[in-house]
C-alpha cells in the first residue's frame, strides 16, 4: 500500500468543506464533508494496522528529486501508528466538537479547510521516512497552525498569537532543517531506517553537538520548552477546538515524536542527558507553577500541557530505556485527557461567555453532566489512581528514582518531579474545585449556563472513557499500542514493564501521594499566593515579543531605507562598485598580464580606425549633452565596430551590426523628437570623480581580461562545427549553420525575446501621449518641409533594389555571409527609408501597418519548423538537407534550416518595423493634435 | 592588434559605464548603446583574433572560430531589441512623470 495516498487523503479532504459549504448551509453536512476523508484514512489503516502489531514495519516510497535524496517515502511502524491514530482520532472528534463550537455566522467551511490541512501535514511528519519530507511537513504545520490560531482574525490577541507562533517554530523549523542537513551529511542518507542504524557513526561525528543541538531547537520550539514555552499561551487565542487539537494532542506531540523518531540515533550521550533533560525540568516545574495562578481557564490548560510536555521531555532526556517507554506512554495519556479537558473548557466557555475562573464558580448547580466528565479528566492530569495520568506518573517517578546521571546530586530528579507533581495537583484541584463548586457564579455574561448540545459532549465522553479504561484495564486497551510504538522508538527489544494499577507499596507510591496532598495543601493556601503572585513584576512575553519583532522591523526598514532609496543611479552605482571590487581584488591573481601566444602585427589602418573609433567614444560620452551631436559620435562608433568584425574575418558580424547600426540611430533620432535636445548639467564633482573613478577601474579590468584571453592558449569546441556544418548542416557558412541547425534552439530562444520585446514596446506606447517641443534649444523650429523631394525621389526606387539584396542575402546565408538576421535588417531598413522619406502615411496606404501578425507568423514558423522533426521521429529542430536542380538557376541545396531562417526573417522584421512605425505614429498624432 | 583591440573594450566599457550613471534617461541610453558594443567585441575575442580566415567551409584551412561569432550575431539584434525597448521606457516615464530624470522625479541628485 502506498502510504502517499493516506497522507494526501486529508489535503484533498481540505477542499471539501468549501465544496460543501457552496451547495448547502446545513452545518451538520458541512461537517460530516470534512470528516469524510480522515474517516477514510482511519479506516485504510485499519489492515497495515494488524501488520504493524505482527511487528513489521512498511515502508512505500517514490522518488521525487533523488539527486537531493529527497523522495516521497512514508513508513509506519509502531510509532508511526500511535501517532496517525491520534493525529486521524482526535482529529475526527475534534471536528464533531467544532459543528457545536462555532456559531453559524462564522465561516466554518474556512476553518475545517485548515483543519484538515494540518491534520494531513501532522500526519506526513509522523510517517515521513525521509528526514527533508518529514522537515517539508513540520514547516507545513508550522503555517497551517498559523491560520488556524489566527483563524479569529478579527481580534488583535489572534493575529499577534498566530505571529508569535509562527515565528517561534518557524524557526525553529529552519534549525531543524540544518540539522537535518547535517545528519545527511554525517550518514550519507536521509532515509530514516539508514539514520537509525547510524547512531554511534553520527555520536562519533565531531557534529554531533551541532547536529544535536540544531534538531533541539527544533523541537524545544514546537513542544514549547522552556525557553521557547511562551507562544503557548498566547496561541490559546484560537478557537477551543484548534487549542484541543494542535495544543494538546498533536502539534506541541510533534517536537516529542521528533525526540523519539531520533531517539535511537541521537540520545544515550551526557550531552543528551545535559540539554534534554534540564529542558524538561525547567519546563516542567515553570509550567506547573505558573499553571497554578492562571485565572483564564484556557490559560491554566495551556501551562499545564507546557509542564507535561516538560515532564515527557525530561524522560526521553534521562537516557533509559524504560523512562523512553514511559514517554511514550504519557504522551497517548496527555492526549487523551487534556484533549478532553480542552473541549470542557471549550463547553463552559460556550455557555457562560467567558473563561475567567475569578466569574465561573459553582457550575456543578448548572451542568452536572459536564461537570463530572471534567473533573475525571482533571483527576487523570492530577494522576490520581485508576486514571491513566496516575500510571504514566507512576512510571515517571520510578524512573527519576533510577537516574544516577547526577552522581551525589541524584536525589534532585525524584525532588523536582514530585514538586512538579504537587504543583500539577494544585492546578488540577484548582479546574475542579473553582470552577465546578466555590460559590455562585458572578456577574455571567450568559445567565443561567446550562448543558450543552448532546453531541458536543460526545467526544469528550469518548477521550474521557478512555482515561477510565486505560486507568483501570492497561493491559487489555493500551499495551499492545504502547509496545509496538514504544518498540519502534527504542529501534529493538523493549526492556521488561508492567502496566498495571498496583505495584505494591514503594517508592514512586509514596512520591505519589506526597503530591495529592502536597497539592490539595498548596491549593488550600491559594488565597496568600495569589496575592503574592500578584505583587510580582508582570512580565508579559507578547510585550517583549513584540518590542523586538518592532525593533527587527525598523532595522529592517532603516536599512532598506538606506539601501533601496528609490534612486536608480545609486543601485548602478553600487552595482558597478561591487563589479570594481570584484575585478580590483580578483585581477592581481590572474597569473600574469600578458598570455603565451604571440599578438598579431599591427597596421596603419586599423590604428588610424581604432583612433577613430576610441576618439568617437569619448566625443559621444565628453558632449553627451549636446544630445544630436553624442548621437552622430555613437554613429561613427557603431561603423567603427562594424569595420572592426570585418578585419577580424566576421563579415556576418559585419553586416548585422551595419544595418542595426542604421535602425538604432533611427530610433534614437526619434525618440529625439520628444526629448530634451540639450541635458542640463548638474553632476556634482564628486559624483564625476566617482563615476570616472568606477568606469576607469571596470574599463581597465575588461580590457585586461580581454587582453589576456585573446593572447592566451585557446581551445575550442568549434572544430565540431567546422567539420560538421557540411555534411550535417548542408550549409558552408558555419556563422549561419550554427545559428540555424546547431544551436537553433537558442536562436529561437532570441527571436522569442525580439518579439516580446516588440510586444512591450507595443503596449508602451499604447495611450501614450508625448508633447514634443516645437523648438530646439536655440529656438530653432523643426524643418517645415518633412519630406524632402530629394530624398523622396530617390527612396522610391531603392526599395525594390534593396529588396532584393536582402532576397539574395537570405538565400546564400547558408552558405555565405548572410542569412536571415541580416536580410531581416535590410528589409526592414529598406521599409524605414519609406517612412522616413514619405512619412507614416504614406506607408500605411500601401500596405498594411500592423506588424503584429508578422511576429507571430515568424515565432511560429521557427517553432512549426522545429516541431516538424518530431514528425520525422527526429528531435526538436532537427534539420535535413537536399540537392534541387533548378532550369536556369542551376544546381542548389534547399535545408530544412532555411525555413527556420524565414521565420527568423520575419520575426525581425516585424519586430524592428513594430518598434519604429510606432513610435513614427506617436509624432503623426502629435501634428494631428497640433493641426486640431 | 590584440592590445588594441583590448584598448577598444576598454575604452567602449569605460564609457558606457560613465554614461550609465548619469541622471537622464537619454545619456543612459546612450551608454548602454556602448557598453553593448564592448561587451560584443568582448564576446567576439573570446574567439581569439584572426585575419582573412572566415568561417566558411572550403575558403581557408584554418578558420577563425564561429561559435562566438554565432552568439555575438544575435546579441546585436537582442541588444537593439533591448536598446529600443529602453527608449520606449524612457519616452513613457517622460510621458508619466513630466521628466527624463532616471527616477521620475526631478529633485536633481537623490541619494548617494
Amino acid at each position: 500500500m502506498n502510504f502517499a495516498i493516506l497522507v494526501l487523503l486529508p489535503f484533498l479532504g481540505a477542499l471539501m468543506p468549501p465544496l460543501v459549504e457552496r451547495f448547502s448551509s446545513n452545518r451538520t453536512l458541512l461537517a460530516c464533508g470534512a470528516a469524510l476523508l480522515p474517516t477514510a484514512a482511519l479506516l485504510m489503516l485499519i489492515k497495515p494496522a494488524q501488520q504493524v502489531f505482527a511487528g513489521q514495519t512498511l515502508l512505500s516510497a517514490v522518488d521525487w528529486i533523488p539527486s537531493l535524496g529527497l523522495s516521497l517515502a512514508f513508513r509506519l511502524d509502531g510509532l508511526a501508528l500511535l501517532f496517525a491514530i491520534l493525529v486521524l482520532g482526535i482529529g475526527l472528534l475534534v471536528i464533531l466538537y467544532a459543528r457545536y463550537y462555532l456559531s453559524p455566522k462564522e465561516k466554518a467551511g474556512r476553518f475545517y479547510a485548515y483543519l484538515l490541512l494540518f491534520m494531513g501535514a501532522m500526519l506526513g511528519v509522523v510517517t515521513s521516512d525521509n528526514l527533508l519530507l518529514m522537515v517539508l511537513f513540520w514547516e507545513l504545520t508550522s503555517l497551517s497552525s498559523f491560520l488556524l490560531i489566527g483563524f479569529w482574525n478579527h481580534q488583535t490577541g489572534a493575529r499577534k498569537g498566530a505571529r508569535m507562533a509562527m515565528t517561534v517554530t518557524g524557526m525553529g523549523g529552519l534549525a531543524l532543517l540544518a540539522g537535518v542537513l547535517l545528519i545527511g551529511h554525517v550518514v550519507g542518507s536521509y532515509s530514516l531506517g539508514q539514520v537509525l542504524i547510524s547512531g554511534a557513526q553520527i555520536q562519533a561525528s565531531p557534529l554531533y553537538p551541532l547536529i544535536l543541538c540544531l534538531v533541539l531547537l527544533g523541537v524545544f520550539t514546537k513542544s514549547a520548552q522552556f525557553p521557547f514555552h511562551f507562544w503557548l499561551p498566547h496561541a490559546m487565542a484560537a478557537p477551543t477546538p484548534v487549542s484541543a487539537y494542535l495544543h494538546s494532542a498533536t502539534m506541541v506531540k510533534a517536537g516529542v515524536f521528533l525526540l523519539a523518531r531520533l531517539y535511537p540515533a541521537l540520545s544515550g550521550t551526557d550531552l543528551w542527558f545535559d540539554i534534554v533533560a534540564t529542558a524538561g525540568m525547567a519546563t516542567l516545574l515553570w509550567g506547573a507553577a505558573v499553571a497554578l495562578f492562571q485565572h483564564d481557564l484556557k490559560g491554566l490548560l495551556a501551562y499545564s500541557t507546557i509542564s507535561h510536555l516538560g515532564l515527557i521531555t525530561l524522560l526521553f532526556g534521562l537516557n533509559s530505556q524504560l523512562a523512553a517507554v514511559a514517554a511514550v506512554f504519557h504522551i497517548i495519556n496527555h492526549a487523551t485527557f487534556k484533549a478532553s479537558l480542552f473541549m470542557a473548557a471549550g463547553i463552559i466557555d460556550h455557555e457562560t461567555g467567558t473563561r475567567d475562573m475569578r466569574r465561573i464558580n459553582g457550575l456543578w448547580k448548572y451542568m452536572p453532566y459536564t461537570a463530572v466528565l471534567a473533573m475525571v479528566a482533571s483527576a487523570a492530569m492530577a494522576g490520581v489512581p485508576l486514571l491513566n495520568g496516575f500510571l504514566s506518573k507512576e512510571m515517571f517517578f520510578a524512573e527519576t528514582l533510577e537516574s544516577s546521571h547526577l552522581g551525589a546530586l541524584s536525589w534532585l530528579l525524584p525532588l523536582g518531579a514530585t514538586l512538579g507533581g504537587v504543583f500539577s495537583v494544585a492546578y488540577s484541584a484548582r479546574f475542579i474545585h473553582d470552577v465546578f463548586f466555590n460559590g455562585e457564579p458572578v456577574n455571567l455574561p450568559k445567565y443561567p449556563p446550562h448543558e450543552p448540545p448532546r453531541y458536543m459532549k460526545v467526544p469528550v465522553e469518548i477521550l474521557v472513557a478512555l482515561c477510565v479504561a486505560v486507568g483501570v484495564f492497561p493491559a487489555f486497551t493500551v499495551a499492545g499500542l504502547l509496545a509496538v510504538a514504544a518498540q519502534a522508538t527504542l529501534g529493538g527489544a523493549l526492556p521488561e514493564y508492567h502496566l498495571s494499577i498496583w505495584h505494591g507499596f514503594n517508592a514512586p507510591l509514596v512520591m505519589s501521594f506526597v503530591a495529592l496532598f502536597g497539592g490539595i495543601f498548596i491549593y488550600s493556601q491559594r488565597r496568600r499566593l495569589f496575592d503574592l503572585y500578584a505583587r510580582l513584576p508582570a512580565m508579559d512575553a507578547r510585550l517583549v515579543f513584540e518590542g523586538r519583532i518592532q525593533a527587527l522591523g525598523r532595522l529592517a526598514s532603516a536599512i532598506t531605507g538606506r539601501l533601496q532609496n528609490g534612486s536608480l543611479q545609486s543601485y548602478a552605482a553600487w552595482l558597478l562598485t561591487l563589479v570594481a571590487v570584484v575585478l580590483l581584488t580578483q585581477l592581481p591573481n590572474l597569473p600574469g598580464w600578458h598570455g603565451e601566444t604571440a599578438m598579431l602585427p599591427l597596421d596603419g589602418v586599423s590604428l588610424l580606425c581604432a583612433g577613430m573609433l576610441v576618439a568617437a567614444a569619448l566625443l559621444t560620452t565628453l558632449l553627451h549633452r549636446h544630445r544630436m551631436t553624442s548621437i552622430m559620435c555613437l554613429s561613427v562608433v557603431g561603423l567603427m565596430v562594424s569595420l572592426l568584425f570585418v578585419r577580424f574575418s566576421a563579415p556576418d558580424l559585419a553586416l548585422t551590426q551595419l544595418s542595426v547600426e542604421v535602425v538604432t540611430i533611427l530610433l534614437l533620432m526619434l525618440a529625439m523628437y520628444f526629448m530634451p535636445v540639450r541635458t542640463r548639467a548638474e553632476s556634482s564633482v564628486i559624483r564625476v570623480v566617482r563615476d570616472l573613478l568606477l568606469a576607469g577601474v571596470i574599463g581597465a579590468g575588461v580590457a585586461v581580461m580581454a587582453f589576456l584571453v585573446m593572447t592566451g592558449e585557446l581551445s575550442s569546441i568549434s572544430p565540431f562545427f567546422l567539420e560538421h556544418s557540411k555534411p550535417g548542416g548542408g550549409g558552408t557558412n558555419v556563422v549561419n549553420v550554427i545559428l540555424v541547425d546547431f544551436r537553433g534552439f537558442d536562436t529561437f530562444g532570441e527571436i522569442t525575446v525580439l518579439g516580446i520585446a516588440a510586444m512591450g514596446i507595443y503596449a508602451l506606447l499604447r495611450d501614450m501621449r508625448l508633447r514634443s517641443a516645437r523648438y530646439d534649444a536655440l529656438g530653432r523650429p523643426w524643418a517645415k518641409d518633412a519630406h524632402p523631394l530629394v530624398l523622396v525621389t530617390i527612396s522610391r526606387p531603392l526599395l525594390p533594389l534593396a529588396l532584393l539584396i536582402a532576397v539574395y542575402i537570405f538565400l546564400r546565408g547558408h552558405n555565405l555571409p548572410g542569412g536571415g538576421f541580416v536580410a531581416g535588417l535590410i528589409t526592414s531598413v529598406a521599409l524605414l527609408l519609406q517612412y522616413v522619406a514619405s512619412g507614416v502615411g504614406w506607408v500605411h496606404e500601401r500596405m498594411p501597418g500592423d506588424y503584429h501578425p508578422v511576429v507571430a507568423l515568424g515565432v511560429l514558423l521557427a517553432g512549426l519548423t522545429g516541431v516538424g522533426s518530431w514528425v520525422f521521429g527526429f528531435p526538436f529542430l532537427t534539420t535535413t538537407h537536399d540537392h534541387f536542380h533548378l532550369p536556369w538557376i542551376g544546381d542548389f541545396e534547399l535545408a530544412s534550416a532555411m525555413l527556420f531562417d524565414t521565420g527568423v526573417f520575419l520575426t525581425v522584421v516585424g519586430a524592428t518595423l513594430l518598434m519604429l512605425a510606432n513610435l513614427g505614429k506617436l509624432s503623426l498624432l502629435d501634428d494631428k493634435k497640433e493641426g486640431a | 592588434m590584440e592590445l588594441l583591440v583590448a584598448v577598444i573594450i576598454g575604452v567602449l566599457v569605460s564609457t558606457g559605464v560613465y554614461l550609465c550613471l548619469r541622471a537622464r534617461t537619454f545619456p543612459v541610453v546612450m551608454g548602454l548603446t556602448l557598453l553593448s558594443y564592448g561587451v560584443n567585441v568582448f564576446l567576439f575575442a573570446m574567439g581569439g583574433l584572426k585575419i582573412d580566415k572566415v568561417a566558411v567551409v572550403g575558403l581557408n584551412s584554418d578558420p577563425t572560430d564561429p561559435l562566438p561569432q554565432a552568439l555575438v550575431l544575435t546579441a546585436i539584434v537582442i541588444g537593439f531589441a533591448m536598446t529600443a525597448f529602453l527608449v520606449v521606457l524612457a519616452l513613457r516615464s517622460q510621458a508619466e512623470h513630466d521628466t527624463d530624470h532616471v527616477d521620475g522625479n526631478d529633485s536633481g541628485e537623490g541619494g548617494r
